[in-house]
């Protein structure tokens, strides 16, 4: 569960004060789905860094699983990201020169938790369940868009984060890729309870959530659920979230 | 993230882009493989000095020609003025009492050849008291003597080297011819090894009358007023025993200074006994070592500049990725310690690279030119020396790829 309250972010662009944001708050319980959508300058941007503790904001409160992140130094930061937070980006960002495999584990190596043979079974885990089995040893360069970001997402899993906070994952898919990926989201999120944030200004990936979130000048404008909410995992359109904070097992990505 | 997985990343970098990481050594390739080589050179060079002085053993003492100066300004210009004469006033043992044996040396070099065999070598020109000056015993036939000096005979004895360039064998040289720069002489004797090997050893030269030496082979002529005309490159004479060593020394001065007129000390000659002269050559080889290890210094530092560069480039090249690195939780003392491990492993990849072109220049030399010795230390040192560097110059890029910020870093390219 997140908690964001009140938070404020204050930056100079030159000797001009920008204040991106003003006061934004909001909660997300365990196992949602939600988008946050803003237009450009709206600080949308902004509070995905936030969320990501990519950055930290000048006033207010930030609480992941009850615990505050807004105050803390940089190598907790890094800590937090590698453990907390799962990170899906626009452009992919795998490391081309290692494998789909090297780089499903690489959070893995920088958390030092787990054995040479668990960090490859877990990330082969990963692998399957974003449907990539067969491929773990290809170079992202020899993988589809959509392939690509498989990986990216199996990579975000795979330390068992509280969210993963994905950036516009859908930009540079194709339709039918897109389809895919919000499919794939969308099964993780209604089989395993994982906890999806996404950060978008497309309509058509906001319509794949149940909750949307909408950021205007620095603060949230709206917060609603979607009427219509679109499913491209059809099981899980038997069973519309509730709201409950209920959640369904985490994944497991161990044999047990 | 634990050491050994961070080695592999570095590893794998350098190794994807083989010819930047081949490039970006050789500085320190060059660097090291030069100290080694060279410092081998050197220490060879020594090395036969230093045999050659210990072959002549520790009661040899030798008076050579010196210039003359007064309160640093040389007098004369040249360093002939050690004649015969002087040589043979020395041998007199009432004069001389702590000389054991005294004998001259004219030196020259010259082509040496004997039918359809020949070589280059050192001519010494010598009385019938050098062997026992210089501990020398025959394999074949004998020394010449006092009556061949006298005579101004041409006759010669051979170096156990040179014997068997010429003639395959010391006991087919007796009574053969060998020329001269084209005088012919007729071989009366060959030497038993001495040791030593390559320029200066004994078994490397030849031996004739001093006398025959200066009216045949060294243009000068006996007679006259001049000096010039009956010059020697030294004179070599071994005491009675190791503790007269000092009281030849003085006693030679003195006779010297009175042939030659000269009063107070300013001597235009020098005595040096073998100490002194092995002494000469071991601070010549610290003052060569300290030389070349400035030399290498600076050559590792341009090395080491190189490393920083490329490195800097790297991590410029790389911010995409080390703002990944950083999103997925690397801390800012990973990505340091990923860059360091890079820079300190192409320079000690660079060192024993440059150690093994070292002792190959090395071992070239040794064969073709002249002996050399390879030290182990220098090698330590010099790959040691190259890791610190990797450690120096690698500090500077490592922080700034440690430091980016990872926002910024995702949105480059």
């Amino acid at each position: 569960m997140i908690e964001i309250n009140n938070i404020t972010k204050t930056y100079w662009m030159g000797d001009v004060e920008v204040q991106a944001l003003r006061g934004a708050s909001f909660t997300v319980q365990d196992g949602e789905l939600i988008a946050i959508m803003g237009p450009s300058g709206s600080g949308k941007s902004t509070l995905m860094n936030v969320l990501g503790c990519l950055d930290q904001p000048s006033s207010g409160s930030y609480k992941i699983d009850g615990e505050e992140v807004a105050d803390l130094s940089e190598n907790r930061l890094a800590e937090i990201r590698n453990l907390k937070i799962g990170f899906v980006f626009q452009s992919f960002n795998l490391l081309p020169k290692l494998s789909a495999l090297q780089n499903v584990e690489l959070p893995m190596l920088y958390a030092g938790l787990y054995s040479r043979g668990e960090r490859e079974e877990r990330a082969l885990n990963a692998l399957e369940s974003v449907g990539l089995g067969g491929r773990v040893h290809h170079k992202p360069k020899e993988l589809s868009g959509g392939q690509q970001q498989r990986v990216a997402i199996a990579r975000s899993l795979v330390n068992d984060p509280a969210i993963i906070l994905a950036d516009e994952p859908t930009g540079n898919l194709d339709s039918k890729s897109a389809v895919e990926i919000m499919g794939i989201f969308q099964r993780l999120n209604y089989e395993h309870g994982i906890t999806v944030v996404f950060v978008t200004h497309e309509p058509d990936v906001a319509e794949y959530t149940h909750r949307i979130v909408r950021i205007r000048d620095g603060v949230i404008a709206h917060d609603e659920l979607v009427e219509d909410q679109k499913f491209a995992y059809l099981p899980a359109a038997q069973h519309r979230f509730s709201g409950s904070g209920e959640h369904l097992g985490r994944l497991a990505l161990t044999e047990t | 993230m634990n050491i050994f997985e961070t080695l592999k990343i570095a590893l794998s970098s350098l190794l994807s882009n083989k010819m930047r990481s081949l490039l970006t050594m050789l500085g320190i390739i060059i660097g090291v493989a030069s100290v080694i080589a060279l410092q081998s050179i050197g220490q060879g060079t020594i090395d036969t000095a230093t045999k050659k002085l210990e072959q002549a053993g520790t009661n040899l003492v030798t008076v050579q020609p010196s210039t003359q100066s007064v309160g640093g300004i040389a007098l004369s210009s040249t360093n002939a003025n050690l004649t015969l004469e002087d040589a043979t006033a020395m041998a007199d043992t009432t004069r001389v009492s702590a000389a054991a044996a005294v004998a001259p040396e004219n030196t020259s070099g010259g082509q040496m050849v004997a039918g359809s065999k020949n070589t280059f070598g050192q001519i010494v020109g010598t009385t019938a008291s050098y062997p026992d000056v210089r501990d020398v015993t025959m394999s074949n036939g004998e020394w010449f003597q006092d009556s061949d000096v006298s005579e101004n005979k041409q006759v010669i004895v051979l170096g156990s080297i040179v014997a068997t360039t010429l003639f395959g064998d010391g006991s087919a040289a007796v009574g053969q011819k060998v020329s001269l720069n084209r005088t012919s002489f007729i071989v009366v004797g060959v030497m038993n090894p001495k040791g030593g090997s390559g320029f200066g050893s004994l078994d490397n030269q030849v031996y004739i009358p001093v006398t025959t030496s200066q009216t045949r082979l060294t243009g000068r002529r006996p007679g006259g007023s001049s000096t010039t005309g009956r010059t020697i490159s030294d004179i070599v004479m071994k005491s009675t025993n190791q503790n007269s060593v000092d009281l030849l020394i003085s006693q030679a001065t003195d006779l010297l200074r009175e042939r030659h007129k000269i009063s107070g000390t300013n001597d235009d000659f020098k005595i040096t006994n073998q100490q002194d002269q092995l002494q000469a050559a071991k601070d010549q080889q610290a003052t060569y070592n300290t030389f070349l290890i400035v030399i290498a210094s600076i050559s590792l530092f341009v090395g080491g500049i190189g490393i920083m560069n490329i490195m800097l480039v790297t991590v410029t090249e790389r911010t995409r990725e080390i703002g990944i690195r950083k999103a997925i939780g690397a801390k800012p003392f990973d990505i340091l310690i990923q860059f360091m491990i890079e820079s300190v492993t192409l320079c000690f990849v660079g060192g024993l690279v440059g150690v093994i072109f070292g002792i190959a220049s090395s071992s070239v030399v040794d064969v073709t030119y002249q002996h050399t010795v390879v030290s182990g230390t220098i090698v330590i040192v010099a790959v040691a020396f190259a890791v610190i560097v990797g450690l120096f110059f690698g500090i500077y890029p490592a922080r700034r790829a440690s430091r980016l910020n990872p926002i910024d870093a995702l949105r480059y390219d």
